[in-house]
C-alpha cells in the first residue's frame, strides 16, 4: 500500500489524483499503523512551515515520518513536504523541522519575485535518484509554487537544482528519501514520469 | 530559469465551454476536458476556465467540471466566475482546482483575501483586477467592467498583494477585445510597484503583443482567449516567438508518457 501522509496541508489530493494516473493505488491518510506499514510513503504540502510542523506534532506523525524514513521506506516529499525535512526554516523561526536533512530553508530575496510560480528547467547534481530517468529523456521542466527554498549543509544530498537569479534546490535525495521542491503531480508529462520513475525504483533510488 | 507562461482561458457556461475552439479533428467541441488536453498537448503552461453561467445552481456544475478536469490534466489550472465566499473557494480546492480567480468580491470585501490566505494559502489566490484609465489615474472597474469604482489599482494591488494573494491578473479595460495588443503601461505602472507575479490579459492580437507584454510590460505570465480559440495563433507559435525574442519559455514539445500509463 501507498500511503500519502493527509495532515490537512493544501490540496493533496491532486497527488493522489496523479498517482492513480498512471496506476498506482495510492491512499490519504493519517493513521500512524498505516503510514508505518506502507510500502511506500508520500509527503506532499502546502502551507506554512511553522503551521505544518505544530499539526505534524500534534498528530505524533512527526515522528512517524522520521521512523519511516529511517527504516528505509521509499519516501517522496513534495514542496512544503520538502523543507519540512530539513532542520529549520525563517518562515517559522525557532520551530523545529522534522531534521531529517542538516540544513535550513530561506525566502527568496528581493528583486526576486514571491512567490516563484511557474515551470523551471531543473538540472541533475547527483546522479543516482529517480528524477535522472526523466531528465535524460529530455523533460526537464517542472512547475514549482514557493516561497521560500531549502539550502542543505550537505550539498551531497542536494539531486537538483534550478535558477531563479541563482541557484536554489530543487531535489534532495539521501538514501530511499527523495524529495521535490516542485510539483510532479502538476508538471505535466515530465511529473507523470517522475512518479512512474519512483514507483519503479527500488529502495535505493 | 524560471519560464514565462502561456495561459489560454476557455469560457464555461453550465459545464460545457462556449466561443468557438478550433482544433482540427476535435469532433466535441464543447468538452471542457477534450479541449483541455488538447491546450495541453499544444504547450499550454496553465489553463483558466472561467464560469460565465448564471444559474444558481452554477457553483455544483463548476465543482463537477473541476473534479473532472482534475482527474486528467496534469498541469495547473485556475477557476473563476463568482467565486466570492471562503466556502465557494473551499469547494473549488475540494473538486482539485489549483486555483481561484477572484475579481469583484474581492473588491467590494478587501478582508476576503486576508482570510482566504491564511487558510488557503497565498498559491491559491489570483486577483483579476479589471481597470480603467481615467485622466492620470489607474481605476479599479467592477462586473465586468462596467461599473467603475473611485478605489485606486496600483494601491489597492498592493494591499492586495499584502494582504497574501499569490498572483494578479490585470485586464486593461480599454485593451481588452481590441486585439491591439496589451496594456503595456499599465503592466509597467504595476511592475514597479507590486513584487508577485503578474499575469497580462485582455488585448491579444498577434505574437508580438504576447513578447512586448513581457519584455516591455514585465509580465510573468500571459492569458488570452479569442486569438487560440478562433486559431489566430497557436500556443507554439506564440512560444517561438517569445523564444526567438530571448524569453524564456517551456518547450512545447515534452516525452510521451512511459509506458505502463494509461494513454
Amino acid at each position: 500500500m501507498i500511503a500519502i501522509v493527509d495532515y490537512g496541508a493544501g490540496n493533496v489530493r491532486s497527488v493522489q489524483k496523479a498517482l492513480a494516473f498512471v496506476g498506482a493505488d495510492a491512499r490519504l491518510t493519517s493513521d500512524p499503523a498505516e503510514i508505518l506499514s506502507a510500502s511506500r510513503v508520500v509527503f506532499p504540502g502546502q502551507g506554512h512551515f511553522g503551521q505544518s510542523m505544530g499539526q505534524l506534532r500534534q498528530t505524533g506523525l512527526d515522528q512517524v515520518l522520521i521512523d519511516v524514513a529511517q527504516r528505509g521506506t521509499p519516501f517522496l516529499g513534495i514542496c512544503l513536504g520538502l523543507q519540512l525535512l530539513f532542520e529549520a526554516s525563517d518562515e517559522a523561526p525557532g520551530v523545529a523541522g522534522l531534521g531529517l536533512l542538516k540544513g535550513h530553508c530561506e525566502r527568496f530575496a528581493h528583486p526576486r519575485k514571491t512567490p516563484q510560480i511557474g515551470w523551471n528547467q531543473v538540472q541533475v547534481q547527483t546522479p543516482g535518484s529517480c528524477i535522472d530517468p526523466v531528465l535524460s529523456a529530455g523533460d526537464d521542466h517542472f512547475y514549482f509554487v514557493h516561497t521560500f527554498h531549502a539550502v542543505a549543509a550537505d550539498p551531497s544530498q542536494v539531486a537538483a537544482t534550478a535558477d531563479y537569479d541563482g541557484p536554489f534546490t530543487a531535489a534532495v535525495r539521501q538514501g530511499a528519501l527523495f524529495a521535490a521542491q516542485f510539483h510532479p503531480e502538476k508538471s505535466g508529462h515530465a511529473g507523470l514520469n517522475l512518479l512512474q520513475s519512483w514507483l519503479r525504483e527500488d529502495a535505493s533510488c | 530559469m524560471l519560464t514565462r507562461r502561456i495561459i489560454p482561458c476557455l469560457d464555461v457556461k453550465a459545464g460545457r465551454v462556449v466561443k468557438g475552439v478550433q482544433f482540427q479533428g476535435l469532433r466535441d467541441a464543447g468538452d471542457p476536458v477534450a479541449l483541455a488536453r488538447r491546450y495541453d498537448e499544444e504547450g499550454a503552461d496553465e489553463l483558466t476556465f472561467l464560469d460565465i453561467t448564471a444559474s444558481s445552481d452554477k457553483r455544483k456544475t463548476l465543482a463537477e467540471l473541476v473534479e473532472r478536469v482534475s482527474k486528467e490534466l496534469f498541469i495547473p489550472f485556475t477557476v473563476g466566475g463568482g467565486i466570492r465566499t471562503l466556502d465557494d473557494m473551499h469547494a473549488m480546492l475540494d473538486a482539485g482546482a489549483d486555483k481561484v480567480s477572484i475579481g469583484t468580491a474581492a473588491v467590494r470585501d478587501p478582508t476576503l483575501i486576508s482570510r482566504a490566505s491564511a487558510r488557503f494559502g497565498a498559491q491559491f489566490l489570483v486577483i483579476s483586477l479589471d481597470i480603467k484609465r481615467v485622466g492620470d489615474r489607474w481605476l479599479l472597474t467592477t462586473h465586468g467592467g462596467r461599473t467603475l469604482t473611485d478605489v485606486d489599482a496600483l494601491d489597492f494591488a498592493v494591499r492586495m498583494a499584502e494582504s497574501g494573494a499569490g498572483e494578479l491578473l490585470l485586464n486593461d479595460m480599454a485593451a481588452d477585445g481590441t486585439q491591439d495588443g496589451f496594456g503595456i503601461e499599465l503592466l509597467q505602472a504595476m511592475s514597479s510597484r507590486v513584487h508577485i507575479p503578474l499575469i497580462a490579459s485582455g488585448g491579444a492580437g498577434t505574437c508580438q503583443h504576447f513578447v512586448d507584454a513581457v519584455s516591455q510590460g514585465g509580465a510573468d505570465a500571459v492569458l488570452a482567449a479569442s486569438v487560440f480559440h478562433f486559431g489566430t495563433l497557436s500556443i507554439s507559435q506564440v512560444k517561438s516567438a517569445m523564444a526567438s525574442a530571448g524569453i524564456p519559455i517551456r518547450p512545447t514539445h515534452t516525452t510521451p508518457l512511459a509506458s505502463g500509463a494509461p494513454a
